[in-house]
């Protein structure tokens, strides 16, 4: 019991995580103190009861005969193998929640699911990616739309509103932004900590990312996957801006679409 | 293909096999000679993959690259990864004790192909040597142990295809170890021994051997289409000819991930022969612990995809994958339990090889409990390819499979050298490698969790303090073989001298000399059908010398 509410506190009160700055990432941080919970219970009951084995059951100076002869007990099997296919049964259900309100549950090649839409929809097997990201208009406001390219060893960000390329990423406060994205050379990843969202960028075959960024400022983004010698280096930012910074940022550079691109 | 044996045999005892320490360089077809020679040539590597592994420590003690160039940091975390999984965990806990502990086990005199047997062997050290000349002659392969394409098909294709051929010839060797397998405990079981008499570990060897068979040829498939896309440009994977990439990782993982229980199924078979002996006490839930090992093998197939929740795969996919994973903690906790039910209620001796298994204990239910959390996609869609996952699987591979490694050399060698290990120094080596362990690998959780990428040899400077912690743990690690070394050569002379059976054990394998003799017994192999048949029955038990709580467990 004590170790009950000993790993719930710990898993509610003690955060490991950064900062969230996208709509889907309070869901997750949700998921994670579910599970640091859970985990934490497991982990230090286990090691409790190790613990207390070795310090009881250790052979003292003297004892020569050996321990009692427990082949086994069904019931206490039956009970240690229900318990824990109960646990991971809910774990997964609930996973499959917040993952359903963070937007990965949409069908492949229908992109309207909303605002946040997480994970891409690309269809699987190189048949291509026939998923338009605009069409995702349902939600009221019209994802804001940026194209990205990886390659070694750099994000390019790509504004068709407005035809030109910037090296790094701003996005408006509020708005669900959909990225499509394809990478030239070798997989990339793209990830934001800070959202808690990452997905492969691959050769020959789009990926769509969509988000809502919730908290202005700036954040890295970070490729997570090896993509050769300065795979280490490839980072770029994020910075979202208010919506009034963002129109001001988007005008700026749309009248020198010349000199970015 | 057999060397001839020099004929400098003693004339009591007529060989054709080199004796003395010869034998263990030779083409001998002993097993026990082929499971030393596993164990020492996979120790080797395991001190050339730590220092590659001191090295990426090194690097990564500040957030800029700085003491190696960056494709040779990439060709060290490639190799420390291949040199690691084909060289030192899969070879020594199938390999190493799975030849010399399975003829035993069965009450066979030998594995069932012995030249097999050593031909599986013997391709172990000409293809670790050519994949780590490689980095000398033309650089290695810079890849990653994974050789994703396209970067495996554009990084310089000498060390790439170097590298294909010696995983080539390893997957092989692990092929014909495991058929080996399959065939000595279904087939050279002494008559009257049933399968369900077995020692644990002749379980955990028939489901790793399974997985071997069913899964390794896809591997070797695989990396042949991959380098055919390399020598003769083909387009299996390469997307700038219609390839496509995720092909390959779904077939990369379909070896791959049952590598894994490859590496950790062992692990568990020889924890279920240590614990038992030093407890004093039968193996808990038999049964249970046979089924949950097939119940591994049958989830372990088709849980590929979890290593590709980014890569682009569809929900469905998502699901399925996510509820398999999540589903092999329950078999995996069942045998957990049973061993904790195991030390329950037992005369524990707090020997190195106690200790070290219950050190694996410990760091596999972390490992057990992060990797359920992996498994969860909207979990991992965060935390994939970061130090989450390095801190993850080091838990698992190292924190499971290479403390178990310690554990079965202390508690075997004894029977293999004939003398005892000296405990002072076994329990030191313990102490420091498991503070090192942990120290070294917990803070690499939360580095994952808040930004940083793996496979990186800079990074964003905010991470550097717990970097610096995690390196200073990577070197008590190195210090902690030290310990280690100077007990197994300086015992090997001075060591007490073993007797036959020091840990009274009840397994066939210590009913024999000390070392065994060639052919294991002289005279009839032991039938032995209750191998863990410790204990004193609860109505035996001695009302003077009880403990109250020892009759109010057994129901007095």
């Amino acid at each position: 019991m004590l170790l009950v509410l000993g790993g719930l506190w710990i898993g509610q009160n003690i955060n490991l995580l950064p900062v969230d700055a996208s709509a889907n990432a309070p869901i997750y941080d949700e998921l994670f103190r579910v599970l640091f919970s859970i985990g934490t219970i497991l982990f230090v009951g286990i090691v409790g009861l190790i613990l207390f084995s070795l310090v009881r059951f250790r052979r003292r100076p003297g004892q020569l005969g050996d321990g009692l002869a427990l082949e086994g007990n069904l019931p206490l099997e039956v009970f240690w193998t229900a318990v824990p296919a109960i646990v991971v049964l809910f774990v997964g259900l609930y996973s499959y929640d917040i993952y359903e309100r963070m937007g990965g549950m949409v069908p492949l090649g229908h992109g309207n699911h909303g605002s946040e839409t997480v994970a891409d929809q690309r269809v699987w097997g190189g048949i291509g990616s026939t998923q338009d990201s605009q069409t995702a208009t349902t939600a009221g406001i019209p994802p804001f739309p940026i194209e990205v390219t990886a390659m070694q060893f750099a994000f390019l960000f790509h504004y068709p509103d407005g035809d030109f390329i910037s090296g790094e990423m701003h996005v408006p406060v509020d708005r669900p932004v959909s990225l499509r994205m394809e990478a030239k050379d070798v997989i990339h990843a793209f990830w934001i900590p800070e959202f808690r969202l990452k997905q492969d960028v691959i050769p020959g075959q789009p990926t769509v990312l969509d988000f809502t960024p919730t908290r202005t400022g700036s954040y890295s983004i970070v490729c997570a996957e090896l993509c050769g010698p300065y795979h280490g280096g490839m980072r770029s930012s994020v910075v979202v801006d208010s919506a009034d910074d963002f129109d001001t940022w988007l005008q700026s550079n749309r009248k020198l679409p010349a000199a970015e691109a | 293909m057999t060397i001839t044996a020099p004929q400098k045999t003693a004339p009591a005892s007529p060989s054709l096999q080199p004796t003395g320490w010869l034998r263990y360089l030779s083409f001998s077809v002993d097993h026990k000679v082929i499971g030393l020679q596993y164990l020492v040539c996979g120790f080797a590597f395991y001190l050339i993959g730590g220092a590659m592994a001191g090295a990426i420590r090194t690097e990564l003690l500040s957030p800029v690259s700085d003491f190696m160039a960056r494709d040779v940091y990439n060709q060290i975390l490639t190799l420390h990864g291949t040199v690691m999984i084909f060289l030192w965990i899969v070879p020594v806990v199938n390999g190493a004790f799975g030849n010399y502990l399975i003829p035993f086990y069965v009450g066979a005199r030998d594995m069932a192909y012995p030249r097999l047997n050593a031909v599986a062997f013997w391709l172990i050290p000409p293809a670790g040597l050519m994949l780590i000349s490689s980095y000398f002659i033309t650089g290695a392969a810079q890849s990653g142990w994974t050789a994703y394409p396209p970067l495996s098909i554009t990084t310089p294709a000498t060390g790439q295809i170097i590298w294909i051929l010696s995983v080539l010839l390893l997957g092989g060797s692990s092929i014909f170890g495991g058929i080996n397998f399959i065939a000595t405990i279904l087939k050279l079981r002494r008559p009257g021994l049933k399968l369900m008499q077995l020692p644990m570990y002749c379980w955990a060897m028939l489901g790793t051997s399974i997985l071997v068979v069913l899964s390794t040829p896809v591997l070797a498939g695989t990396l042949i289409m991959l380098s055919f896309d390399i020598v003769a440009h083909t387009g299996f994977f390469n997307p700038g000819m219609g390839g496509n990439v995720v092909v390959y990782q779904h077939l990369f993982w379909f070896y791959s991930h049952p590598a894994v229980y490859i590496m950790v199924l062992p692990a568990f078979g020889l924890v279920s022969e240590i614990l038992p002996v030093h407890c004093r006490k039968p193996l808990f839930g038999y049964t249970t612990m046979v089924y949950s090992i097939m119940a591994i093998v049958v989830l372990g197939l088709v849980v590929w995809a979890h290593h590709m929740f980014t890569s682009g795969t569809p929900p469905w996919m998502r699901l399925f994958f996510t509820i398999a994973t999540a589903f092999i903690a329950v078999p995996t906790g069942i045998k957990f339990f049973n061993w904790l039910a195991t030390l329950w209620g037992g005369r524990i001796s707090l020997n190195s090889a106690v200790l070290f298994s219950c050190g694996f204990i410990v760091n596999f239910v972390l490992g057990g409990i992060t990797g359920v959390a992996l498994a969860q996609v909207p979990f991992d869609v965060h935390v994939h390819d970061t130090y989450f996952v390095v801190a993850h699987f080091h838990y698992i591979v190292y924190g499971g499979s290479v403390f178990v490694i310690f554990a079965s050399i202390y508690h075997w060698y004894p029977k293999i050298i004939g003398r005892m290990l000296d405990e002072h120094l076994g329990r030191l080596h313990f102490l420091l490698t498991f503070v090192g362990f942990n120290l070294c690998f917990a803070p690499q959780h939360w580095l994952g969790l808040n930004g940083m990428p793996r496979r990186v040899a800079e990074y964003d400077p905010q991470f550097e303090l717990v970097n610096q912690i995690s390196s200073a743990g990577a070197l008590l690690m190195a210090i902690s073989t030290l310990p280690f070394l100077w007990n197994v050569i300086a015992s090997a002379f001075f060591g007490a001298i073993a007797g036959d059976n020091p840990w009274r054990a009840l397994t066939p394998e210590w009913l024999t000399s000390s070392p065994p003799p060639v052919e294991n017994w002289k005279g009839d192999p032991p039938l032995v059908t209750h191998p863990y048949g410790y204990g004193t029955p609860a109505d035996e038990i001695d009302l003077n010398s009880a403990s109250g709580s020892d009759l109010w467990r057994s129901g007095k």
